[in-house]
């Protein structure tokens, strides 16, 4: 019988996703340093739920079990999901977002290569939906902190929401700078001023901005092993920078500059880790590149004009709507035929 | 990105313009040669061996008529079967022997099935048969094309097409173009790559008498960057030629395919609605060319091939073998196999295929034969789902979207996947190669490929079947109606002969020409309305009702003939399609028929002649209105629907039904100035 080809050269699945959490370690090094060690424990709850609500789910759809597992995939949805979250989450808001995204948003749909939508996108805006001042709460950095937690402080407070008597709350958390902008601006105050408080740094948030450099190193990476395509990040970021920078000339007083919205928030993760999930993107690269572009545009503009600081989760998944259409419209011409 | 970085680059070294650069194809991968096993040694030739079994499949087309009996001596390069039809090859005795069976043997086919052999037993003399050379400088093209059709010379390539159809354009085309396929781009495969290392001179003689038979200016030669001894010899080679020069391509499979191939060194890209020869280009590859040669300058037909051995065998090499030698014999000049030799592949291991046994022949497409291990191979871990990662639309050289055609394939989706170009699919297994899910793409597309072209058959078939029956219902209605035409004229006629009035002659008319039914309304209303009585008073109320009826029947026509009239019955003649627009004039028709028919006994009671004058006029002028309908529709024009898509038999049908109308119209033109 005809089988061929006989060779074949191909990272596995399974290979591709520990290129992609090789990738994030920069991140949680970055993030160490400067939330504390409490961010492993919300990625080891993350990734026990995942493997386990995957395992469960699978069992349930008899399919086969460790193959799933070993792809990783699963892995990768947790640790998104738990970069995405706040440093001191409780351990509830990672169980409960995980087990969604992994269940509701992956297995339900298919599993593997069937989700129509980001899976830890979806996990991370149904938490901030429901859950919304928990997910806007995020601890200072280290640096600011007048309080230090130490990371047995950290533990205790993420399964028991308790602190040391000695210290209030008020003193281990802040606004994010993308929040305070905002409430700030609608109290009238003018960018110039309101970037002088103490949490904004050179580029974006003190401290947030070496976690988000570290997510840019690793997404160099990932271009380089050419495990992610330069569309996508090109793209989304290119758009975001382009439409801050067109807000920004038109009113610097009332529109912060480029820098700081590719430099804050979760915009790194977003063009190196999110959107290049393929599952729920294109496939095609000018559909990589409209998507990606999309993707950029509503950020920015839930950022400036939505009702939440920011707007990544949610523009990823009104994109990710659109996939199949942008699919559709964007084939390349084949080899032979004319242009249409 | 990777385009605007070369872009940059060239403009670097100022070589934007170059006329001479290679035109990169999309996508395309970079699989480990493994050719330097088998280049070490020269090619050997393979000694006779005991029996040669000789397929008639050995081409693309139809099998050749056999041309020997069994236990007839053949020699060297006798024609053993001719070629049958166009698209054909010849089969020749690879050498002098006696024929010792005809019949089913396994042949080297993906199907494992068992086709016509011719069984050989050498004498072991290798005794020629009277070959005949032929001066093609100085001989028509159309006699050398014709020669070649005996020659049994095919693609030696691997696509086994026969060569003399390929040359048969003779220059009418406007063949520019020769380009030489000497990639040689798939692992392993190194027969053209040591040919032309060995025989350089004698291929480009060769590529001369190509060149002439197209009637080409140009010729390039087209070789992977990764054979560069075979590069200098041909080149060296090429010098003596004028128009001639050799091209290095890129090492990157699939540049052998033929379109990739005028892409790279020409920068065309062949419609993928076209040939290449219909831009002017035509690909031969090199062992091909060099058999042409032996063919027209020596008179000697295709009776062996150069076969790469290699894989696990203890001696890679390649060998100039007899079509038809056992695989059994390659493989012990080979050194035998290695343990662990698990199976064979023909061809290469991007496009080849597993060998159904060790017992079959070596045929023409054998251009390769490698023995595999699952060291080698290792068969594929099981296929995981598609993660959409697109890695198989970066690599397809066609630039097709896999992961789409993957999806639709496998979901039956065949409208979709033809939509997406699934035909375009050259099935060069590059997708495949690079899927980190394992998902065996291109078994998908031949099964996508080998379904939509069954539903395609069938589906002709049924429509030919509906075409059919339609026509035959048609046929039979008409027949029907014909019948109950012929029965009225018959009653008609009867009551005409009766009254011995001289109208009987025009009711024998009727009779004899029943096919005619139009033509002969006119007397066949005459005959009605005349038959009842002979009395002459009576006959001239009759004809001042008939006048009447006609006057009305006048109003009616006109009044059907405005704009509004036609679009309706346009509208009647299209939906009911070809074979019904006709329909309701005749049923009118034929209810007046039949009214007349069911009258006649009646006839002979006075007191009922009045109201029969009245009916009689009714029936005339409701056969007018008929005529009248039937004539505003055959004055609109009115085409059927369907009629392009339409089989023959259909058409046939609609071009009758077109020669009634017309009739009719001859009719309805006589028959107005006689009612005047």
């Amino acid at each position: 019988m005809n089988r061929s080809p006989y060779i074949t050269n191909a990272p596995t699945v399974s290979i591709i996703m520990l290129k992609v959490l090789l990738a994030l370690i920069p991140g949680i090094f970055a993030y160490v340093w400067i939330y504390g060690g409490g961010i492993l424990v919300t990625l080891s709850l993350a990734t026990i739920t995942a493997l386990v609500s995957e395992a469960a789910l699978l069992k349930l759809r008899q399919r086969p079990i460790r193959p799933y597992l070993l792809d990783l995939s699963a892995v990768v949805t947790a640790w998104l999901l738990a970069l995405a979250l706040p440093p001191l989450a409780p351990w509830w808001l990672v169980v409960v977002g995980t087990f969604f995204a992994i269940v509701i948003a992956k297995q339900l749909y298919g599993g593997l290569g069937y989700n129509p939508f980001n899976p830890a996108m979806v996990g991370y805006a149904v938490l901030l939906i429901s859950f919304p001042i928990i997910m806007t709460k995020w601890p200072a950095p280290l640096v600011l902190a007048q309080t230090k937690l130490g990371f047995m402080d950290q533990l205790q407070f993420i399964f028991s929401n308790t602190l040391p008597a000695t210290v209030k709350i008020d003193a281990v958390t802040s606004a994010t700078p993308l929040d305070y902008l905002k409430t700030q601006l609608m109290l009238k105050h003018e960018v110039h001023g309101i970037t002088q408080a103490p949490i904004f740094g050179i580029w974006g948030a003190k401290g947030g901005e070496f976690v988000t450099a570290a997510y840019l190193l690793g997404g160099l990476y990932l271009l380089q092993q050419r495990i992610i395509s330069w569309h996508l990040p090109t793209a989304f970021l290119g758009a975001l920078a382009a439409m801050s920078l067109v807000f920004y000339a038109v009113n610097p007083a009332h529109f912060a500059n480029p820098l700081f919205h590719l430099m804050s928030g979760a915009s790194m993760l977003c063009a190196f880790f999110i959107i290049t999930d393929p599952i729920s993107g294109p496939t095609t690269p000018r559909g990589k590149l409209y998507f990606a572009a999309g993707v950029g545009i509503l950020t920015y503009l839930i950022r400036v004009y939505g009702g939440y600081p920011d707007g990544v989760a949610f523009a990823v998944l009104l994109m990710n709507m659109c996939v199949p259409l942008i699919d559709a419209h964007t084939q390349p011409r084949v080899f032979g035929h004319s242009k249409n | 990105m990777n385009s605007i970085i070369q872009f940059a680059g060239k403009l670097l070294r100022g070589q934007a313009a170059d006329t001479d650069a290679v035109h990169k194809f999309h996508g395309g991968v970079h699989p480990d040669g493994q050719k330097q096993q088998s280049t070490t040694a020269p090619i050997k030739k393979l000694a006779i061996p005991e029996t040669l079994v000789l397929p008639l499949r050995q081409h693309v087309g139809y099998i050749p008529k056999i041309k020997v009996q069994v236990g007839e001596r053949v020699l060297k390069g006798q024609m053993l079967a001719e070629a049958e039809g166009t698209l054909s090859a010849a089969i020749h005795a690879p050498t002098s022997g006696t024929v010792a069976a005809i019949g089913e043997a396994v042949i080297p086919h993906p199907s494992g099935l068992p086709d016509m052999c011719i069984t050989l037993t050498p004498d072991g003399l290798d005794e020629w048969t009277a070959l005949h050379p032929v001066d093609w400088r100085n001989t028509d093209k159309k006699t050398l094309v014709a020669n070649l059709r005996s020659s049994g010379i095919v693609g030696l390539g691997g696509a086994t097409f026969p060569t003399h159809i390929k040359v048969r354009a003779d220059g009418r085309t406007g063949i520019h173009t020769l380009v030489i396929n000497a990639a040689e781009c798939e692992p392993y495969i190194t027969c053209d790559d040591m040919l032309m290392r060995e025989r350089a001179d004698e291929i480009v003689k060769g590529m001369e008498i190509v060149k002439f038979l197209l009637g080409a200016e140009n010729c390039i030669v087209g070789i992977e960057d990764n054979k560069p001894e075979a590069t200098a010899a041909m080149a060296e080679a090429c010098k003596v030629l004028p128009g001639t020069s050799v091209k290095v391509v890129p090492t990157l499979y699939p540049s052998g395919d033929a379109r990739r191939l005028i892409h790279l060194v020409l920068g065309m890209e062949i419609p993928h609605d076209k040939r290449s020869t219909d831009v002017g280009v035509q690909v031969f590859n090199v062992a091909t060319v060099l058999a042409i040669y032996r063919y027209f300058v020596y008179g000697e037909p295709a009776v062996d091939r150069i076969v790469t051995i290699t894989g696990s065998v203890n001696s890679p090499q390649n060998f100039e073998v007899l079509f038809g030698t056992p695989l059994q014999s390659l493989i012990d000049a080979a050194g035998g196999i290695k343990s662990g030799t698990t199976h064979f592949i023909m061809g290469g291991p991007m496009m080849g295929f597993d060998l159904p046994t060790i017992d079959v022949p070596i045929t023409k497409a054998a251009n390769c034969i490698i023995a595999a291990t699952p060291d080698l191979f290792a068969p594929p871990p099981p296929a995981m789902p598609c993660i959409r990662c697109a890695r198989c639309a970066d690599a397809c050289p066609v630039n097709l979207q896999p992961q789409e055609l993957y999806w639709f394939s496998k979901s039956d989706n065949f409208e979709k996947a033809r939509d997406y170009n699934l035909f375009d699919c050259i099935e060069c297994g590059c997708c495949t190669y690079v899927c980190p899910s394992n998902i065996p793409l291109v078994q998908y597309y031949r099964y996508a490929k080998s379904e939509i072209i069954a539903a395609d058959k069938a589906k002709e078939a049924a429509d030919l079947a509906r075409e059919r029956n339609e026509f035959r219902l048609a046929r039979i209605e008409r027949e029907k109606m014909e019948r109950a035409q012929k029965h009225a004229e018959r009653a008609a006629a009867g009551k005409a002969e009766n009254t011995k009035t001289a109208d009987a002659a025009k009711s024998d008319h009727i009779k004899t020409d029943p096919v005619k039914t139009e033509s002969a309304e006119a007397a066949k209303a005459a005959a009605a309305a005349e038959t009842p009585t002979a009395a002459a008073n009576a006959d001239d109320a009759k004809k001042a009702a008939i006048a009447a009826a006609i006057e009305r029947a006048k109003a009616l026509k006109a009044a059907s003939q405005t704009a509004e009239t036609q679009k309706n019955a346009a509208s009647t003649g299209t939906d009911t399609g070809a074979t019904d627009s006709s329909q309701p004039a005749q049923a009118a028709q034929t209810q007046a028929i039949e009214q007349t028919g069911a009258d006649q006994p009646k006839e002979d009671q006075a007191q009922a002649e009045q109201a029969k004058k009245d009916k009689q006029a009714l029936i005339a002028a409701a056969i007018e209105r008929a005529k009248a309908q039937k004539l505003a529709a055959a004055q609109a024009g009115i085409a059927p629907k369907n009629v392009d898509d339409a089989s023959p038999a259909v058409k046939a049908e609609i071009s009758e039904i077109d020669a009634i109308r017309e009739k009719a119209r001859q009719a309805a033109k006589a028959q107005d100035p006689e009612a005047e």
